[in-house]
């Protein structure tokens, strides 16, 4: 897969990535926004629960949990290997 | 104490002599510490938890000094001004001063979390434009110094307008002297100029404020740009004068294009905080150490769901195991304080009243006080850990196969120790739907007043045997709280796929670091919450013991046979008793499920508050004491039908206890979820649902058993 195209909900345990781009037409969305997922924020997925759903990111070193399917609206880009 | 200070005292406690000097609102996002610092400004004792969303109301407190009293409100935490769910919405309608009869606040309190800066200067941002004198207090700076943070408190003070930024540590009161004193002489200061993250949004705000036909504030106007003429922005639009309309709608239109506002403003927004956190911050905090070793073992999936469960067996276990040796001591203390009584006060009235009604009543209510102790200490300690929002994160998948999310698990975890909290915390789901069936839900739960229920039952009826290492009284107990949590968990399932049909719901959860419990703040909240359980023994129970008592007591048989002993005499008397007289009316309703007028009329006794069937078996059984027996549980043993049955039989026992895991006995829930869903419609079904199972179910056990 490009590298330069994935979304959140696709990043392994430990990588590191920046949110490219944010598709906002959801209010749901939206709400994540006002959270800080948005454009140009650095996020690391940390973990996840049983059957890799719900995913934990790390922004700015505070844990947010989203669904993977909540993930699915952030395309990143500029990714770091993870372990 | 001479008189004249009796009377000063008691003229300072008339509330309404003394209006507050001003009022301040403590603002902030979630868990932020806005209560812990609070409740050291105030010396009040509000709740506090590792957390988002512990606080869903309004509370007010006081800040005095020598000469000045100021108003402190608490709010619940919010991520904008844009509010998405109750509780947030009571934090903007105080803020914005939408609250009717009271004034919009003369001073704002903004809480930052020092270790999140991110969020928290979003925040702040919107409330530089309130109009209102801002000071920043920033908590967790011990955290933040744990972690090798550091922040440049005057570079950020420059960025935010240049309010004053007091860093602090809430828990343990760092920093708070300077804090108060700059709390002391915010009302009255001059309002911070604008946040220049969003100058155009700013200014077009102050633009349309200038032709309103009624002061308000550019805040107001923003919420009305940014989210539209919806709820109270109506009133908004209303105030800007004619033709407002349309020119809201152009400005809109110029301000955010095609972009959806709230999210123009989430993007707009954080890259100012973005650039800000270059600026004052050395690093992103990171928390090496033994918090991100945890996390990261807890976040493997397997190891978290078995850790989940294994924490909740230590807890079911510790509720027996820990308690027994000071429930002993309380039992048999309340034994020979009745008998000392009955010895001192001979066999009157009073005498009875005292050592059956009192202390047979409100004792065997008490003696449940250590166990109690002991569950509030695992809640307490689950909630200030952090550990609480992991299990809403670990239980999301299976919440979800409900038709529900892990959002509904914090409620129905607060649950465990009282539903209406548990009930008040559901403001935090957004969807109404899933808000409601995890109202419905949440009564299922093992409450504390259950508790003394199945503690009394298990202990006299449960053998104590060893099974491994776990103890068979502790595995029925836990089996009940299984029981309660699938009862819920398939009502709500129920109610998500009949009356309430719609979309799953979305989870997102902002999951807080965990923190070692702080001793002070754990023992406060166990102090506060034994406390109200002991207030309960000692008002309505105590009042429903004595009320039982009399209704056991009187009236007095006068031609009983001299040749029965004394315990035979006591059976006599309290079956033509009032009590006697009713239990035997309504016991044809519960003789199916092998209940004896005694137990019918006790859990009738126990509707308003299901604890007080304990309190009412103590008195019955103590009044009515057939054997010479000096505890409940033995009296409970010994009871029998007049063919010499034992009442209390292994299927009647269950069926009892189902009967107590189900039915809403509880006043205090039906009025809470009658406040929290606006009507009578939920608490009725509530009420005729569980109740029907609780009955139903006690039947079957019942009857199948023999
Ligand atoms: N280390 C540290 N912990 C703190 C500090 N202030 C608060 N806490 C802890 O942070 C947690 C959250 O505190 P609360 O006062 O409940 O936070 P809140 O902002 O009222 O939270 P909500 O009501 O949920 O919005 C608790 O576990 C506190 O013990 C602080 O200055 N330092
Ligand atoms: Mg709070």
């Amino acid at each position: 897969m490009d590298n330069n195209c994935r979304v959140l909900s696709s990043l392994k345990r430990g990588q590191k990535a920046v949110i490219a781009a944010v598709d906002p037409s959801d209010p749901q969305v939206q709400r994540l926004m006002t959270l800080g997922l948005v454009e140009g924020a650095e996020v690391e997925l940390a973990g996840a629960a049983l059957g890799g759903d719900p995913m934990e990111f790390r922004l700015f070193g505070c844990g947010i949990s989203l669904r993977q399917e909540q993930a699915r609206h952030f395309t990143v880009s500029s990714l770091e290997s993870g372990d | 104490m001479t008189k004249q200070t009796e009377t000063r005292v008691l003229l300072q406690d008339i509330p309404v002599s003394r209006q507050p000097d001003a009022s301040i609102a403590v603002v902030g996002s979630p868990n932020s510490g806005k209560s812990t610092l609070f409740n050291r400004l105030t010396g009040l004792r509000q709740r506090i938890g590792n957390y988002p969303g512990v606080t869903v109301e309004r509370h007010i407190g006081t800040l005095k000094t020598d000469n000045q009293k100021i108003e402190l409100v608490d709010l619940p935490g919010t991520h904008g001004l844009s509010a998405h769910s109750l509780e947030e919405h009571i934090t903007v309608d105080v803020v914005l001063g939408r609250i009717a009869g009271t004034q919009p606040p003369d001073g704002i309190l903004a809480v930052v979390d020092a270790t999140n800066l991110y969020q928290g200067l979003y925040l702040v941002q919107q409330l530089l434009e309130l109009e209102l004198p801002v000071l920043v207090a920033l908590t967790m700076s011990d955290a933040a110094e744990a972690s090798g943070l550091k922040i440049d408190i005057e570079a950020l003070s420059a960025r935010l307008s240049g309010v004053r930024i007091c860093p602090v540590v809430a828990t343990t009161g760092k920093g708070i002297n300077d804090l108060r004193n700059a709390l002391v002489e915010l009302p009255g200061q001059p309002a911070p100029a604008p946040s220049e993250s969003w100058p155009e949004l700013s200014s077009a705000a102050r633009e349309l404020a200038v032709s309103a036909t009624v002061p308000l504030r550019p805040a107001e106007i923003e919420r009305l740009l940014i989210d539209g003429p919806i709820g109270a922005n109506k009133h908004v639009l209303d105030c800007l004068g004619e033709n407002a309309e349309a020119e809201v709608q152009r400005v809109r239109e110029q301000l955010f294009g095609f972009e959806p506002p709230l999210a123009m403003e989430a993007r707009v927004r954080y890259a100012w905080v973005r650039e800000v956190l270059t600026e004052v911050q050395n690093q992103v905090p990171v928390f090496y150490s033994w918090r991100s070793r945890l996390r990261s073992w807890i976040n493997q999936p397997i190891p978290g769901t078995i850790g989940l469960f294994i924490v909740m067996a230590i807890v079911f276990q510790a509720v027996f195991a820990w308690a027994t040796p000071v429930m002993d001591l309380i039992d048999n203390v309340t034994a020979i304080l009745g008998s000392m009584v009955s010895n001192q006060l001979g066999g009157g009235a009073l005498s009875s009243l005292v050592s059956d009604g009192v202390i047979a009543g409100v004792g065997s209510v008490v003696i449940f006080l250590p166990q109690i102790i002991i569950l509030f200490l695992f809640i307490i300690l689950l909630e200030d850990s952090g550990y609480l929002a992991r299990a809403a994160y670990l239980m999301d998948r299976a919440m979800r196969s409900v038709g529900l999310s892990g959002q509904s698990i914090i409620p129905m975890i607060s649950s465990f120790a009282c539903a209406v909290p548990g009930i008040m915390a559901t403001r935090v789901i957004p969807n109404r739907r899933d808000r409601i069936a995890t109202i419905i839900a949440a009564p299922f739960m093992t409450c504390s007043a259950r508790l003394p229920v199945y503690a009394l039952l298990i202990a006299a009826f449960v053998p104590p045997r060893d099974i491994g290492f776990l103890n068979l009284q502790g595995l029925v107990l836990f089996a009940l709280y299984m029981f309660g949590i699938i009862a819920g968990v398939l009502t709500a399932l129920l109610i998500r796929k009949t009356a309430l049909r719609g979309p799953k719901p979305p989870f997102a959860l902002m999951l807080p670091e965990f923190r070692r419990p702080n001793i002070q703040t754990v023992l406060l909240q166990l102090y506060a919450r034994a406390k109200i359980f002991l207030y309960r023994a000692g008002t309505v129970i105590f009042a429903v013991a004595v009320v039982v008592w009399a209704l056991s007591y009187y009236p007095r048989a006068n031609d009983i046979d001299p040749a029965l002993t004394a315990n035979q005499a006591a059976a006599v008397q309290l079956e033509q008793s009032w009590l006697g007289r009713a239990g035997k009316f309504v016991e044809p309703v519960f003789e199916p499920l092998g209940w004896d007028w005694r137990v019918s009329s006790a859990v009738i006794a126990g509707f308003p508050a299901r604890e007080v069937v304990v309190a009412v078996m103590g008195t019955i059984y103590a009044v009515g004491d057939e054997a010479d027996e000096s505890t409940l549980s033995a009296r409970l043993k010994s009871a029998t039908w007049p063919d010499g049955r034992q009442v209390f039989t292994l299927p009647m026992v269950l069926g009892l206890l189902i009967f107590y895991a189900c039915c809403l006995q509880c006043a205090a829930t039906l009025a809470v979820i009658r406040r929290e869903t606006g009507g009578w419609r939920w608490p009725a079904f509530a009420w005729l649902y569980m109740t029907s199972i609780g009955y139903f179910g006690a039947l079957l056990v019942y009857q199948l058993g023999s």
